[in-house]
């Protein structure tokens, strides 16, 4: 399972990234592993205001879909375009090129709040039991 | 077709689509033309005629022939789908449903003899579930779950309360939490006992004032009879709330228990499975709502009612009812099957069905029950779940085990469903299976165990011997092509 | 006893098996309260000679029967093929290794419906026009932001009767119905233009309940301005002859293709269609069938889309519906396969010259058609209560009587011609005028 250092991530299998005071975010090797083949993404618009929780997008494979959720609030200023024609980038690359959004946030001080690398390695080892 | 050498006569280029079939001027069945064709030029007509392939009828018989031969249907062998219960579909139902082809439904006179045997296609599903009062009207399974929460949706507000919850087991169909979102309710997912029932005491745990109802299923989707319901039934009344039962598996029950006797309020059947009327690869199905009488104002209209001279008609002035669910009166022949199924078994008839539903699931599951993980112990009825446990060992799982069982002539049991299994595999053989074919049935599973073990990864690209192999439907997802122009965007 | 097949001994190897002694034991986890005591009280075992005698034929009456279902001729070929038991008993298509010959039907199916409705593309069947028509509403009110849905009076009652039952727990949304114009029978196009803004999702049916062929030129210019537009179809011999719905920008055509190869059955089981554009493919409801290969790379066909369905999406489903109306679908393929484009064309013009000639005949006998407007193969007259019972009491089904539905119009009746019509027929209905 790929866990990259230098990211945060959440409960709910997204990785989060600071980049210049912004938040780039997606899901996490382990969301596409369970999800299967990925055929179709859809993300909220560039502009949309999101709270901490709300859904900014979802994943589909042929069996499942699943709701991707922003653990800060913010406004959407960038979302995936190459994901509509090529939703398998989700699985092939899920920390580059098959990133999803890209939110303004207030501060990004409260990233801190979610786990990092070993601690996501960690929760990941006890959901498996 | 456990023989695979009889498989390879499919032909191995798939049979082509109409429209790469068809040439210019090749039709020619002849339309009845009695009138003088000139007399509808005056019509803003499209100047292109309709967009439809041209075939000669030889073309068009070999085309669905050829189709129809790819098919699995239940005259080739058993479908073990749990919940589904694909039993036999008797000739002499699609015969009689015949009769009533050239029938208008606006046409009072021939209408009123349909409507003679529609009342008493009524009193037979009161009389087997236990219920007051039956609607026919709702077209399949789903739309009468449709029907029954709008009627108590329908009998709260009557009352001048405001229940906005509805009670879900974990077990469910999906049908039973998409039905009451359209209903207008909310839903809340309770998780079954540890022995697959529902206990009345976890239930109290969830009750308040805003729960309208509890939607069960009985036998569940386990196979297993939800023992506590007598308690079950009284705390939800108690609570004001109704009980409403999915009819789906009916079929271990007829005879047995009926459903009005042990605190349903509201209940649909489903008379694709239970009474035997054809799938149809999709439907159409049938599925009437039976209640108990304090909910009988409040069931959809037209309502069938003599009139003053004796002669059935139907009446719509019933200003509690819910209002109309379906544009006519369902899907008639369907319910003329269904009566057909019934006056065939008769009282004992009917109750020997459920016992020997029961009798076959459980000789399935006792010589099953060794080479396959058995989630729960607790005796079942018609049906029984496994799971791909054992088998997960060695890299097989239930979709491997599944499309292996076609290769030995079966349809796959139903997959993945109930939820609370992992890797489920709900089995029900229904009563028409004779043992001879529950052996052949073990028999298979016993190679696809063996197999599991020995070489599992012949399983990953099982079926062979089909006329396709495995299908890719995450190429399907990611192209979209649904139809023949999508195939072909230049034409 | 029929459909039964085990034998007593049999019975014997299944107890044995199982371990238990008497069937009994296999209900001792039922507690005894619960038990139904003695035998069900219904009738039967009836053997089949017994059941053909009971149900006999219905005697055919000459009928100008339609508002909804319809009688057309359905050539040998359609019963011949799909009473076929592989396509008859088959089981919905999850499996699509061993479906091939439904998926590919069910495929054929959309592309002609959507090729006859003038839109991208088509499911695999509803319930029923009714249903399909109550769906739409629901689809429209959860793409867009809808307040109002806006229907035409001249839409079959029993839809907007449905529609109302399905909408009736939503209180976001109110259901409005449009005049139509007294005199031509169209829908009202000032009353609509009124009524109509970005927050309505509105339907028309076309040709209406009345037979009249609306205006669509005029509809499609007012309905652009609505948040989501449809066109319902109820006659479907109407797509043999008139323009495509589609091509008038409309969101969905949908309806009922009953008159697709599919008897009346005394009212079902019946034919809901459900056609869109390209753009709310993942909105709307009921199966799809796709096009892909397998895993040799030969061309197959499987059920897609699924995750808007029920069983994967549960409450949060486009839909609850499961089981469909999947063999009057295929009914349809074959109808439509055989007829072909020039047969299509004839029964839509044969039924037009049909409900032309009986005005023609009825105007002779001094009675005119209420509408001025055009019609296609319905059309509605004068007839007072007691010449309409005369008439029925004589053995003619002589139209739907408008009056329940349309109070203002309670001395009006609703004829309705079609290929299966005979001037004879005419003749016998002119005779008691």
């Amino acid at each position: 399972m790929n866990i990259p250092d230098g990211l945060y991530y959440t409960k709910d299998h997204e990785w989060a990234k600071i980049e210049n005071g912004k938040v780039r975010m997606g899901v996490t090797d382990y969301a596409q592993h369970e999800l299967g083949d990925i055929v179709f993404v859809d993300l909220k618009p560039v502009g949309a205001k999101v709270n901490k929780g709300d859904s900014v997008g979802t994943i589909e494979s042929v069996k499942a879909v699943s709701e991707v959720y922003t653990p800060l609030p913010g406004s959407i200023i960038e979302a995936n375009p190459d994901l509509e024609t090529n939703p398998e980038l989700v699985n092939q690359d899920c920390y580059g090129k098959g990133w999803m959004v890209v939110i303004a946030v207030i501060s990004t001080g409260e990233i801190s709040g979610l786990m990092d690398a070993a601690a996501y390695k960690e929760y990941l080892a006890k959901e498996a039991k | 077709m456990s023989d695979g050498t009889a498989v390879r006569s499919f032909p191995v280029i798939m049979e082509p689509l109409l429209a790469e079939l068809c040439g210019e001027g090749k039709n020619g069945i002849a339309v009845p033309s009695p009138f003088d064709a000139a007399l509808g030029n005056d019509i803003p007509a499209h100047t292109r005629m309709p967009e439809l392939p041209e075939l000669s009828e030889v073309e068009t018989v070999r085309h669905f022939t050829r189709l129809s031969r790819l098919n699995f249907g239940i005259e080739t062998g058993m479908y073990p789908l749990g919940s589904c219960t694909m039993k036999y579909n008797p000739k002499i139902s699609e015969e009689i449903a015949r009769t009533i082809a050239a029938v208008h439904p606006a046409d009072e006179t021939g209408r009123a003899r349909v409507l003679e045997w529609l009342v008493s296609l009524k009193g037979i599903f009161e009389e087997i579930c236990g219920m007051d009062e039956c609607c026919l009207w709702p077209a399949a399974g789903a739309h009468g779950e449709l029907t029954g929460m709008l009627v108590i949706k329908q009998a709260i507000l009557k009352k001048g309360e405001h229940r906005t919850k509805v009670l879900i087991p974990d077990t469910a169909h999906g049908t039973n939490p998409a039905s009451c979102s359209i209903a207008g309710f909310v839903t809340m997912n309770i998780p079954s006992g540890p022995d697959g029932f529902l206990r009345a005491a976890d239930l109290k745990d969830f009750l308040d004032k805003d729960v309208a109802a509890l939607m069960i299923t009985n036998p569940n989707t386990l196979g297993v009879f939800e023992q506590e319901i007598l308690e079950i039934a009284r705390v939800l009344h108690e609570n004001g709330s109704y009980l409403y039962m999915d009819g789906a598996n009916l079929n271990a029950v007829m005879g047995i228990v009926r459903p009005g006797d042990v605190g349903v309020d509201c209940m649909h059947i489903n008379l694709h499975k239970t009474f035997g009327s054809p799938h149809g690869g999709g439907g159409p199905g049938s599925g009437p709502v039976l209640v108990k009488k304090d909910l009988a104002p409040f069931l959809p209209v037209p309502r069938i009612a003599r009139n003053g001279s004796g002669h059935l008609g139907l009446k719509d002035d019933f200003p509690d009812s819910i209002g109309m669910v379906h544009s006519s009166f369902g899907n008639v022949a369907v319910l003329l099957k269904a009566y057909v199924f019934c006056l065939s078994l008769g009282p004992q008839g009917l109750k020997e069905a459920s016992i020997r539903a029961c009798l076959n699931a459980n000789y399935l599951k006792s010589r099953l029950s060794a080479l396959f993980d058995l989630p729960y112990t607790t005796p079942t009825m018609h049906e029984f779940v496994l799971s791909d446990k054992k088998q997960k060992s060695s890299g097989v799982s239930t979709i491997d085990m599944a499309k292996a069982l076609m290769e030995y002539g079966f349809h796959p049991p139903t997959v993945y469903f109930p939820l609370v299994v992992q890797g489920s595999i709900m089995i029900e053989p229904t009563e028409s299976e004779p043992l001879s074919e529950l052996k052949r049935f073990v028999g298979a599973m016993e190679a696809i165990a063996k197999k599991a073990a020995a070489a599992p990864d012949d399983l990953h690209t099982s079926p062979g011997g089909m006329p396709v192999k495995r299908v890719d439907e995450v190429w399907a997802a990611r192209n979209l092509i649904l139809t023949w122009k999508d195939l072909n965007p230049s034409e | 006893m029929p459909f039964l097949p085990t034998s007593p001994e049999d019975l014997k190897d299944l107890l044995s098996v199982i371990g238990i002694e008497d069937v009994e034991q296999l209900f001792s986890a039922i507690p005894k309260e619960a038990r139904h005591k003695g035998p069900l009280k219904v009738e039967g075992p009836l053997d089949e000679l017994t059941l053909r005698r009971r149900f006999q034929a219905i005697p055919l009456r000459a009928v100008f029967l339609g508002g909804g279902v319809y009688h057309h001729f359905i050539p040998a070929v359609v019963d011949s093929i799909a009473s076929r038991q592989e396509f008859l008993t088959a089981y919905t298509p999850y499996q699509p290794e061993i479906s091939q010959g439904t998926l590919q039907a069910m495929f054929e199916f959309q592309s002609m419906m959507a090729s006859l409705t003038g839109m991208d593309a088509s499911n695999a069947s509803m319930y029923d026009g009714a249903t399909a028509l109550a769906e739409a509403a629901i689809m429209a009110t959860r793409i867009k932001d809808i307040k109002r849905i806006v229907i035409s009076r001249s839409t079959n009652p029993a839809y907007r009767f449905v529609l109302k039952t399905y909408l009736r727990n939503n209180h976001e949304v109110e259901v409005v119905e449009v005049p139509f114009d007294p005199a031509t029978g169209r829908v009202n196009a000032q009353a609509l233009e009124k009524l109509v803004d970005g927050n309505v999702a509105f339907f028309l049916q076309q040709p209406n309940y009345f037979g009249v062929i609306e205006d669509m030129e005029t509809v499609s210019r007012i309905a652009a301005k609505a948040g989501f537009w449809g066109v319902v179809v109820s006659e479907a011999a109407s797509l043999g002859l008139l323009k495509p719905p589609g091509s008038f920008g409309c969101d969905v055509v949908l309806g009922e293709a009953q008159s697709f190869g599919n008897p009346a059955n005394a009212g079902g089981p019946l034919l809901g269609f459900f056609c869109t554009r390209k753009e709310h493919i993942r909105r709307i409801p009921g199966r799809i069938v796709g096009l892909t290969k397998d895993t040799a790379g030969n061309r197959a066909f499987c059920l897609t889309l699924s995750t808007r369905e029920q069983h994967i999406r549960r409450e949060k489903a486009t839909s609850n519906i499961c089981t469909n109306e999947g063999l009057c679908a295929l009914r349809a393929t074959i109808y439509l396969s055989a007829l072909g484009p020039k047969g299509l064309r004839d029964v839509a013009v044969q039924s037009a010259a049909g409900a032309r000639t009986l005005v023609s005949a009825l105007e002779k006998k001094g009675i005119k058609p209420v509408f001025a407007g055009e019609v296609f193969d319905e059309f509605v007259i004068p007839m007072d209560t007691g010449t309409f019972k005369n008439i029925q009491d004589s053995g003619i089904a002589c139209g739907i009587p408008l009056g329940p539905n349309y109070p203002e119009m309670k001395d009006a009746v609703l004829m309705t011609m079609t290929e299966m019509n005979t001037n004879e027929d005419i003749r016998c209905l002119t005779e008691l005028l």
